[in-house]
Order: C-alpha cells, then structure tokens, then sequence
C-alpha cells in the first residue's frame, strides 16, 4: 500500500514536471537576443551595465533587484544560528566551557593552519568586496572566512571567539541592511533602492549601495557561521 | 569541445556513484567524507558549466562546514547506522512526564 502510494506520487511530480516542460524545444533558446529582450533574463543582461554599472550580473539581481529577498535569507540564517546557540547553549552550561576535541592535533596542523589562517580571510574579503566585479560576494567571502576560522579551532584548542562581538558584528550588519533599505524608501520611492552615484563599470567604488550591503552581508554570514562553529565544537563530550 | 563534454559525463557518473556510496555505507563516518567528496566534485562541475558563484559557495559550505557539523554530530552520537539510538527509555519516560504536565 505504502509503496504503491509512493510511486503514486513519484508519477504525479513526473507528470506536473512534463506537462509545462513539454512545450519547451530541447535546447531552444529562449532568452531572446541583449538587443531586444524578450525574457527578463535577457532583460537584466542588457540593462545592468548601463542602469547600475555593475560588471556581475547576479550581483546586481541577488542584491540590487531581488534586494528584498536577499534580505529574507539573511534573516533566515540569522533565525537558524539563533535557534541552534539558544538549543545547545543548555547542554554547554553543565560543564566547563572548553572545546571538546581530546587529543592536541599535531604540529604539522597548527604550524599549517597559522600560515593559511591569515591568507583566508583576506581572499574572504577580497570576495565579498569584489561581489560586484568578480564572481562571489557576501555570502560566499562570509562562507570562506568561516572555513579559516574552523581551521584555527581544529588546530588550537585554546582558540575561542568572543559571542558578545559576535553578536555585535551580525547586528550591525543586519541594522546597516535594513537602514540603506529605509534610506532608498526616503530618498527615493522604493525600499533599497539605489540612491548613491553608481561610478564607471569595472571601478572598485561602483555599483552604488550594492558593494555596502555585499561587505555587510559578508561580515554577518561570517559571524554566524563561525557563531555556530564555536557552539558546536562546545558541546562537552559524555 | 567534445573533450569538455566527455569531461562532464565522467564527472557525472562519479558524483552518481559517490552518491550512492554514501548512502549504501553503513559506517557514518565514511559516508560523511564521501558526501564531502560529492561536494567537491559538484563544485568543479558546477565551474565548468558557468556559475562560478554556486562553485564557491559549495566548495566553503558543502565541503568543509557540512563536513564538519556531521562529524560533530556523530562524534556525539554512533559512529555504526545500526547501533540503537542513543534515547534511554528513562529519558523518553522523563521526557513523557514534562510534556503531561506541560499539557
């Protein structure tokens, strides 16, 4: 019975995937030419470098056209990091707060890692700097300095992060979204719309807001991450 | 071009059979790094079809955060898939209890 209702619905998902794609040419084309856009897509393709000179096309949907949702996934990584400190920080509490990995990892590693450690963060920030002239950005140089922090607490055992500043860091960085956000819907008519000088393609100070909020979204991914990290590796082991 | 092509497809039947074997083995652990390996080899396919940003993405979360988070994760639990779980019927009696009297 219970197999029978799962290819049921296997069946139904391979039907609502058929029926729209059938109309569609294998292979066809449908982006229409940059000229003349006909899809939205060829439509940002042929409108950013002129409307936001910004050299990254899906920076410039991810931050500046989509902004808003953009916003929805910071807040809901910001929701999953709370949810896990506030789940673990019960069991943290019954013993000593000293990350739990048993035996001291070797010289090789540590030696390593205090070479690479710094290389990291600043190829994380090259990153999220450069979001709106190379590929990457925010969540991407967030995600790379949370890796060389990981690194360091594998390596060191004494190596801890501080919460209050963590938490600092991911609030500012959600305040400085949220209010470039308020101060487009009061200098012009959209929440974050874009109300800086937007440069000449290709410049680092480009692109008007969306390199502010890339480096913003940058800091906070990375404290989070790294937030979740620490409370992770706290847990005292049985 | 046809070599690019090639390329793809026997990274694709790789990733497949990663897959595969990381949900086959019983043993967490290996699984855990062969879901890593499938990360990486996700990540230079996502290159070579164009979308540098996903590739970056995946080589920091899908190799190295995940990784790490499970093999916490069963550092804390069982290594074996088989094992029993680690819920003593005392806590579950005890968990019981909490949510009568919440109710």
């Amino acid at each position: 019975m219970r197999k029978l209702l799962v290819l049921f619905l296997l069946a139904v998902i391979a039907f609502s995937l058929y029926k729209p794609l059938s109309t569609i040419e294998f292979g066809a084309d449908r982006m229409g030419s940059i000229e003349n856009p006909t899809t939205v897509g060829a439509y940002y393709l042929s409108k950013t470098p002129s409307e936001l000179s910004v050299a990254n096309v899906i920076t410039a949907i991810v931050v500046n056209y989509r902004g808003f949702d953009t916003l929805g996934e910071v807040s809901v990584l910001f929701l999953a990091a709370t949810g896990l400190g506030s789940i673990l920080y019960r069991r943290r509490k019954e013993g000593e707060h000293s990350i739990s990995i048993s035996k001291p990892s070797s010289q090789l590693l540590q030696a390593g890692s205090k070479l690479i450690y710094p290389a990291i963060l600043v190829l994380g920030a090259y990153v999220f700097i450069h979001g709106h002239l190379t590929p990457g950005g925010g969540f991407q140089g967030g995600a790379i300095i949370a890796t060389g922090i990981l690194l360091m607490m594998m390596s060191y055992k004494d190596f801890h992060l501080n919460h209050t500043v963590l938490t600092w860091i991911e609030s500012l960085a959600g305040i400085t979204f949220a209010t470039i956000g308020i101060a487009g819907l009061i200098v012009g008519k959209t929440f974050l719309e874009n109300f800086m000088p937007i440069g000449t393609l290709n410049d680092l100070f480009s692109g008007g807001i969306i390199p502010i909020i890339y480096i913003a979204v940058g800091f906070k991914v990375a404290a989070e991450l790294a937030g979740v990290l620490d409370t992770l590796l706290s847990i005292k082991e049985k | 071009m046809i070599l690019f092509t090639i390329s793809i497809v026997v990274l694709a039947v790789i990733l497949i059979g990663v897959a595969v074997y990381a949900v086959m083995q019983k043993d967490l652990l290996f699984a855990v790094i062969a879901t890593g390996v499938m990360s990486l080899i996700l990540s230079v396919l996502f290159f070579l079809m164009q979308a540098p940003d996903v590739a970056l993405t995946e080589a920091a979360i899908g190799i190295a955060l995940t990784t790490i988070i499970f093999v916490i994760t069963i550092r804390n639990t069982s290594r074996r898939e088989d094992e029993v779980p680690i819920l003593k019927e005392s806590d579950a009696s005890e968990m019981d209890d909490k949510q009568k009297a919440k109710i």
